[in-house]
Protein backbone atom coordinates (compact mmCIF):
# COMPACT_ATOMS: atom_id res chain seq x y z
CA UNK A 1 0.00 0.00 0.00
CA UNK A 2 1.72 3.12 -1.21
CA UNK A 3 1.07 6.24 0.87
CA UNK A 4 1.46 9.58 -0.84
CA UNK A 5 1.12 12.94 0.86
CA UNK A 6 -2.64 13.40 0.76
CA UNK A 7 -3.60 9.73 0.48
CA UNK A 8 -6.54 9.19 2.84
CA UNK A 9 -7.91 5.73 2.04
CA UNK A 10 -4.62 3.96 2.72
CA UNK A 11 -5.51 2.86 6.26
CA UNK A 12 -9.07 1.85 5.33
CA UNK A 13 -7.77 -0.36 2.54
CA UNK A 14 -4.95 -1.65 4.75
CA UNK A 15 -7.57 -2.57 7.39
CA UNK A 16 -9.60 -4.53 4.84
CA UNK A 17 -6.56 -6.35 3.49
CA UNK A 18 -5.22 -7.23 6.95
CA UNK A 19 -8.33 -7.70 9.10
CA UNK A 20 -10.91 -8.85 6.54
CA UNK A 21 -8.76 -10.68 3.97
CA UNK A 22 -5.97 -11.74 6.32
CA UNK A 23 -3.11 -10.60 4.10
CA UNK A 24 0.29 -9.41 5.28
CA UNK A 25 0.31 -5.79 4.04
CA UNK A 26 2.78 -2.95 4.51
CA UNK A 27 2.05 0.74 4.36
CA UNK A 28 4.93 2.16 2.32
CA UNK A 29 5.58 5.92 2.47
CA UNK A 30 6.30 7.10 -1.07
CA UNK A 31 9.70 8.47 -0.17
CA UNK A 32 10.85 5.17 1.33
CA UNK A 33 10.54 2.95 -1.74
CA UNK A 34 9.90 -0.79 -1.62
CA UNK A 35 12.12 -2.73 0.79
CA UNK A 36 10.48 -6.14 0.24
CA UNK A 37 9.24 -8.24 -2.64
CA UNK A 38 5.46 -7.93 -2.93
CA UNK A 39 2.71 -9.99 -4.57
CA UNK A 40 0.67 -6.87 -5.33
CA UNK A 41 0.76 -3.09 -5.03
CA UNK A 42 -2.29 -0.98 -4.14
CA UNK A 43 -2.47 2.73 -4.91
CA UNK A 44 -5.08 4.04 -2.48
CA UNK A 45 -7.65 6.80 -2.76
CA UNK A 46 -7.20 10.31 -1.48
CA UNK A 47 -6.01 13.65 -2.75
CA UNK A 48 -2.31 13.22 -3.43
CA UNK A 49 -0.63 16.61 -3.77
CA UNK A 50 -3.99 18.28 -3.23
CA UNK A 51 -5.04 17.27 -6.77
CA UNK A 52 -2.78 20.10 -8.00
CA UNK A 53 -2.37 20.32 -11.78
CA UNK A 54 -4.61 17.28 -12.42
CA UNK A 55 -5.73 14.59 -9.98
CA UNK A 56 -2.92 12.05 -9.73
CA UNK A 57 -0.58 13.89 -12.12
CA UNK A 58 2.12 14.76 -9.62
CA UNK A 59 2.07 11.48 -7.67
CA UNK A 60 2.37 9.66 -11.02
CA UNK A 61 5.80 11.26 -11.55
CA UNK A 62 7.30 10.42 -8.16
CA UNK A 63 10.29 8.02 -8.00
CA UNK A 64 8.22 5.31 -6.27
CA UNK A 65 5.85 5.33 -9.25
CA UNK A 66 8.81 4.62 -11.51
CA UNK A 67 9.26 1.51 -9.34
CA UNK A 68 5.55 0.69 -9.62
CA UNK A 69 5.71 1.06 -13.42
CA UNK A 70 8.69 -1.31 -13.59
CA UNK A 71 6.85 -3.70 -11.28
CA UNK A 72 3.73 -3.60 -13.48
CA UNK A 73 5.78 -4.09 -16.66
CA UNK A 74 7.26 -7.21 -15.08
CA UNK A 75 3.72 -8.53 -14.55
CA UNK A 76 3.15 -7.49 -10.92
CA UNK A 77 -0.46 -6.85 -9.89
CA UNK A 78 -1.31 -3.17 -9.35
CA UNK A 79 -4.72 -2.01 -8.13
CA UNK A 80 -5.45 1.73 -8.33
CA UNK A 81 -8.53 2.89 -6.41
CA UNK A 82 -10.01 6.37 -6.99
CA UNK A 83 -7.02 8.70 -6.65
CA UNK A 84 -4.93 5.56 -7.19
CA UNK A 85 -6.78 5.05 -10.50
CA UNK A 86 -6.06 8.64 -11.46
CA UNK A 87 -2.39 8.08 -10.58
CA UNK A 88 -2.31 4.82 -12.59
CA UNK A 89 -3.78 6.49 -15.68
CA UNK A 90 -1.51 9.52 -15.35
CA UNK A 91 1.43 7.11 -15.08
CA UNK A 92 0.34 5.42 -18.32
CA UNK A 93 -0.39 2.07 -16.67
CA UNK A 94 -3.87 2.14 -18.25
CA UNK A 95 -5.04 4.21 -21.22
CA UNK A 96 -7.20 7.32 -20.96
CA UNK A 97 -7.72 9.82 -18.16
CA UNK A 98 -10.13 10.46 -15.29
CA UNK A 99 -11.16 14.09 -15.43
CA UNK A 100 -13.73 16.54 -14.04
CA UNK A 101 -17.25 15.06 -13.71
CA UNK A 102 -19.68 16.17 -16.42
CA UNK A 103 -21.63 17.96 -13.70
CA UNK A 104 -18.62 19.36 -11.89
CA UNK A 105 -19.37 18.50 -8.29
CA UNK A 106 -18.03 15.96 -5.84
CA UNK A 107 -20.23 12.85 -5.81
CA UNK A 108 -20.16 10.55 -2.78
CA UNK A 109 -22.71 7.75 -2.84
CA UNK A 110 -23.30 4.09 -3.55
CA UNK A 111 -23.59 3.18 -7.22
CA UNK A 112 -24.35 -0.01 -9.10
CA UNK A 113 -21.64 -1.52 -11.25
CA UNK A 114 -21.91 -4.22 -13.88
CA UNK A 115 -19.01 -6.65 -13.90
CA UNK A 116 -17.84 -6.86 -17.51
CA UNK A 117 -14.75 -9.01 -17.19
CA UNK A 118 -14.41 -12.09 -15.03
CA UNK A 119 -11.10 -13.43 -16.23
CA UNK A 120 -8.74 -10.82 -14.80
CA UNK A 121 -6.79 -11.31 -11.54
CA UNK A 122 -9.08 -8.68 -9.95
CA UNK A 123 -12.47 -9.93 -11.09
CA UNK A 124 -12.20 -13.72 -11.39
CA UNK A 125 -14.50 -14.36 -8.39
CA UNK A 126 -17.40 -12.40 -9.91
CA UNK A 127 -19.99 -13.67 -12.38
CA UNK A 128 -20.14 -11.95 -15.75
CA UNK A 129 -22.90 -9.36 -15.77
CA UNK A 130 -23.20 -9.43 -11.96
CA UNK A 131 -24.45 -6.14 -10.51
CA UNK A 132 -22.53 -5.00 -7.45
CA UNK A 133 -22.94 -2.02 -5.11
CA UNK A 134 -19.82 -0.04 -4.32
CA UNK A 135 -19.54 3.66 -3.36
CA UNK A 136 -17.87 6.35 -5.41
CA UNK A 137 -16.40 9.55 -3.93
CA UNK A 138 -14.85 11.84 -6.50
CA UNK A 139 -15.08 15.06 -8.49
CA UNK A 140 -12.63 13.97 -11.17
CA UNK A 141 -13.81 10.53 -12.20
CA UNK A 142 -15.20 10.98 -15.70
CA UNK A 143 -13.36 8.49 -17.87
CA UNK A 144 -12.19 9.88 -21.20
CA UNK A 145 -10.21 8.10 -23.92
CA UNK A 146 -9.99 8.49 -27.70
CA UNK A 147 -12.66 6.52 -29.66
CA UNK A 148 -10.07 4.12 -31.05
CA UNK A 149 -8.89 3.32 -27.53
CA UNK A 150 -12.46 2.68 -26.31
CA UNK A 151 -13.06 0.37 -29.25
CA UNK A 152 -9.87 -1.51 -28.37
CA UNK A 153 -10.78 -1.75 -24.67
CA UNK A 154 -14.16 -3.25 -25.62
CA UNK A 155 -12.67 -5.61 -28.19
CA UNK A 156 -10.03 -6.86 -25.77
CA UNK A 157 -12.51 -7.16 -22.89
CA UNK A 158 -10.49 -4.73 -20.80
CA UNK A 159 -13.44 -2.86 -19.35
CA UNK A 160 -13.80 -4.30 -15.84
CA UNK A 161 -16.79 -2.28 -14.60
CA UNK A 162 -19.49 0.00 -15.97
CA UNK A 163 -21.98 2.11 -14.04
CA UNK A 164 -25.47 0.62 -14.35
CA UNK A 165 -28.90 0.57 -12.72
CA UNK A 166 -30.07 -2.10 -10.26
CA UNK A 167 -31.02 -4.41 -13.11
CA UNK A 168 -27.65 -4.02 -14.81
CA UNK A 169 -28.82 -1.69 -17.58
CA UNK A 170 -26.17 0.76 -18.73
CA UNK A 171 -27.29 4.22 -19.81
CA UNK A 172 -27.07 7.95 -19.16
CA UNK A 173 -29.48 7.77 -16.16
CA UNK A 174 -27.15 5.44 -14.29
CA UNK A 175 -23.94 7.20 -15.30
CA UNK A 176 -23.16 9.56 -12.40
CA UNK A 177 -20.17 11.38 -13.84
CA UNK A 178 -20.49 11.26 -17.63
CA UNK A 179 -17.80 8.63 -18.24
CA UNK A 180 -17.58 7.42 -21.84
CA UNK A 181 -19.75 4.30 -22.20
CA UNK A 182 -20.22 4.40 -18.39
CA UNK A 183 -16.73 2.94 -18.00
CA UNK A 184 -15.28 3.15 -14.49
CA UNK A 185 -12.83 0.27 -14.26
CA UNK A 186 -10.13 -0.45 -16.86
CA UNK A 187 -7.57 -3.18 -17.18
CA UNK A 188 -4.09 -2.78 -18.62
CA UNK A 189 -3.06 -4.61 -21.77
CA UNK A 190 -1.78 -7.56 -19.76
CA UNK A 191 -4.68 -7.42 -17.25
CA UNK A 192 -2.28 -7.03 -14.35
CA UNK A 193 -3.31 -3.44 -13.59
CA UNK A 194 -6.86 -2.41 -12.65
CA UNK A 195 -7.72 1.28 -12.31
CA UNK A 196 -11.17 1.91 -10.84
CA UNK A 197 -12.93 4.97 -9.45
CA UNK A 198 -15.31 3.15 -7.04
CA UNK A 199 -14.00 2.23 -3.58
CA UNK A 200 -14.11 -1.55 -2.98
CA UNK A 201 -12.58 -1.09 0.49
CA UNK A 202 -15.71 0.84 1.49
CA UNK A 203 -17.86 -2.13 0.50
CA UNK A 204 -15.93 -4.98 2.09
CA UNK A 205 -17.73 -5.50 5.41
CA UNK A 206 -21.43 -6.08 6.17
CA UNK A 207 -21.35 -3.26 8.72
CA UNK A 208 -20.61 -0.85 5.86
CA UNK A 209 -23.77 -1.87 4.00
CA UNK A 210 -22.13 -3.88 1.23
CA UNK A 211 -19.56 -6.62 0.94
CA UNK A 212 -19.54 -6.60 -2.86
CA UNK A 213 -16.09 -5.00 -3.09
CA UNK A 214 -14.13 -7.54 -1.08
CA UNK A 215 -14.19 -9.98 -4.02
CA UNK A 216 -11.70 -7.73 -5.80
CA UNK A 217 -9.13 -8.23 -3.05
CA UNK A 218 -10.06 -11.91 -2.68
CA UNK A 219 -9.73 -12.36 -6.45
CA UNK A 220 -6.21 -10.95 -6.29
CA UNK A 221 -5.39 -13.30 -3.42
CA UNK A 222 -6.90 -16.32 -5.21
CA UNK A 223 -5.03 -15.40 -8.40
CA UNK A 224 -1.70 -15.10 -6.60
CA UNK A 225 -2.30 -18.39 -4.75
CA UNK A 226 -3.12 -20.12 -8.03
CA UNK A 227 -0.48 -18.69 -10.34
CA UNK A 228 2.15 -17.31 -7.98
CA UNK A 229 3.34 -13.76 -7.99
CA UNK A 230 4.35 -11.87 -11.12
CA UNK A 231 2.29 -13.38 -13.88
CA UNK A 232 3.32 -11.63 -17.03
CA UNK A 233 1.22 -13.48 -19.59
CA UNK A 234 -2.28 -12.61 -20.59
CA UNK A 235 -4.99 -14.07 -18.42
CA UNK A 236 -7.15 -15.45 -21.24
CA UNK A 237 -4.26 -17.55 -22.50
CA UNK A 238 -4.38 -19.47 -19.25
CA UNK A 239 -8.06 -20.20 -18.98
CA UNK B 1 20.47 33.43 -21.52
CA UNK B 2 17.37 33.80 -19.40
CA UNK B 3 14.08 33.16 -21.20
CA UNK B 4 10.51 33.40 -20.09
CA UNK B 5 8.25 30.79 -21.64
CA UNK B 6 4.52 31.17 -21.50
CA UNK B 7 2.65 27.90 -21.83
CA UNK B 8 -1.09 27.87 -22.40
CA UNK B 9 -2.85 24.55 -21.94
CA UNK B 10 -6.44 24.09 -23.03
CA UNK B 11 -8.84 21.24 -23.65
CA UNK B 12 -8.83 19.92 -27.19
CA UNK B 13 -11.60 21.12 -29.46
CA UNK B 14 -14.82 19.26 -28.77
CA UNK B 15 -13.84 18.13 -25.25
CA UNK B 16 -16.51 18.67 -22.62
CA UNK B 17 -15.50 21.54 -20.30
CA UNK B 18 -17.74 21.40 -17.20
CA UNK B 19 -15.79 24.24 -15.57
CA UNK B 20 -16.46 26.58 -18.49
CA UNK B 21 -20.12 25.61 -18.52
CA UNK B 22 -20.47 26.40 -14.78
CA UNK B 23 -18.73 29.77 -15.21
CA UNK B 24 -20.92 30.60 -18.18
CA UNK B 25 -23.95 29.79 -16.06
CA UNK B 26 -22.72 32.01 -13.20
CA UNK B 27 -22.11 34.88 -15.63
CA UNK B 28 -25.65 34.44 -16.89
CA UNK B 29 -26.91 34.78 -13.32
CA UNK B 30 -25.12 38.13 -13.19
CA UNK B 31 -26.85 39.24 -16.36
CA UNK B 32 -24.05 38.54 -18.86
CA UNK B 33 -25.16 36.69 -21.95
CA UNK B 34 -22.28 34.78 -23.54
CA UNK B 35 -22.26 32.79 -26.75
CA UNK B 36 -19.24 30.71 -25.90
CA UNK B 37 -16.73 30.47 -23.08
CA UNK B 38 -13.59 28.41 -22.76
CA UNK B 39 -10.94 28.19 -20.06
CA UNK B 40 -7.22 27.57 -20.23
CA UNK B 41 -4.35 27.25 -17.84
CA UNK B 42 -1.30 29.46 -18.16
CA UNK B 43 2.20 28.75 -16.89
CA UNK B 44 4.92 31.40 -17.00
CA UNK B 45 8.31 29.81 -16.47
CA UNK B 46 11.70 31.50 -16.34
CA UNK B 47 14.61 29.30 -17.29
CA UNK B 48 18.18 29.31 -18.55
CA UNK B 49 18.72 28.13 -22.12
CA UNK B 50 21.40 28.62 -24.81
CA UNK B 51 18.85 30.10 -27.23
CA UNK B 52 15.12 30.64 -27.74
CA UNK B 53 14.70 27.39 -29.67
CA UNK B 54 16.26 25.40 -26.82
CA UNK B 55 13.95 27.14 -24.34
CA UNK B 56 10.97 26.20 -26.52
CA UNK B 57 12.15 22.60 -26.74
CA UNK B 58 12.46 22.37 -22.95
CA UNK B 59 8.98 23.86 -22.53
CA UNK B 60 7.59 21.31 -24.98
CA UNK B 61 9.17 18.50 -22.96
CA UNK B 62 7.64 19.94 -19.77
CA UNK B 63 4.22 19.87 -21.45
CA UNK B 64 4.62 16.35 -22.79
CA UNK B 65 5.94 14.89 -19.57
CA UNK B 66 3.84 16.68 -16.93
CA UNK B 67 1.95 19.89 -17.62
CA UNK B 68 -0.47 18.59 -20.27
CA UNK B 69 -2.25 15.28 -20.67
CA UNK B 70 -2.21 14.42 -24.39
CA UNK B 71 -5.52 12.54 -24.12
CA UNK B 72 -7.45 15.76 -23.46
CA UNK B 73 -5.11 18.73 -23.84
CA UNK B 74 -3.39 20.83 -26.48
CA UNK B 75 -0.89 23.56 -25.73
CA UNK B 76 0.86 26.58 -27.17
CA UNK B 77 4.26 27.94 -26.18
CA UNK B 78 5.55 31.50 -26.47
CA UNK B 79 9.17 32.35 -25.75
CA UNK B 80 10.45 35.81 -24.88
Amino acid sequence: MVQFGGSNCDRDTHHVLVDVCGVDTDLVWYKDGFARQYDAVVLPGGFSYGDYLRAGAIAARTPIMAEVIRYARAGGLVLGICNGAQIASEAGLVPGVFTLNAYPKFISRHVNLRVENTTSPFTMLYREGEVIRIPIAHAEGRYVAPPGEIERLNREKRVAFRFCDEQGNVGPESNPNGSIESITGILSENRNVLAMMPHPERASEAVLGSEDGVKIFNSMIAYIEKYGRRSPTRQENRT
Amino acid sequence: MKYTVTITIRLKEGMLNPEARAIQHALKNLGFQTEDLSTARLFRITLEAPDAEAARKTARQMCDRLLANPVIHEYTIEVE
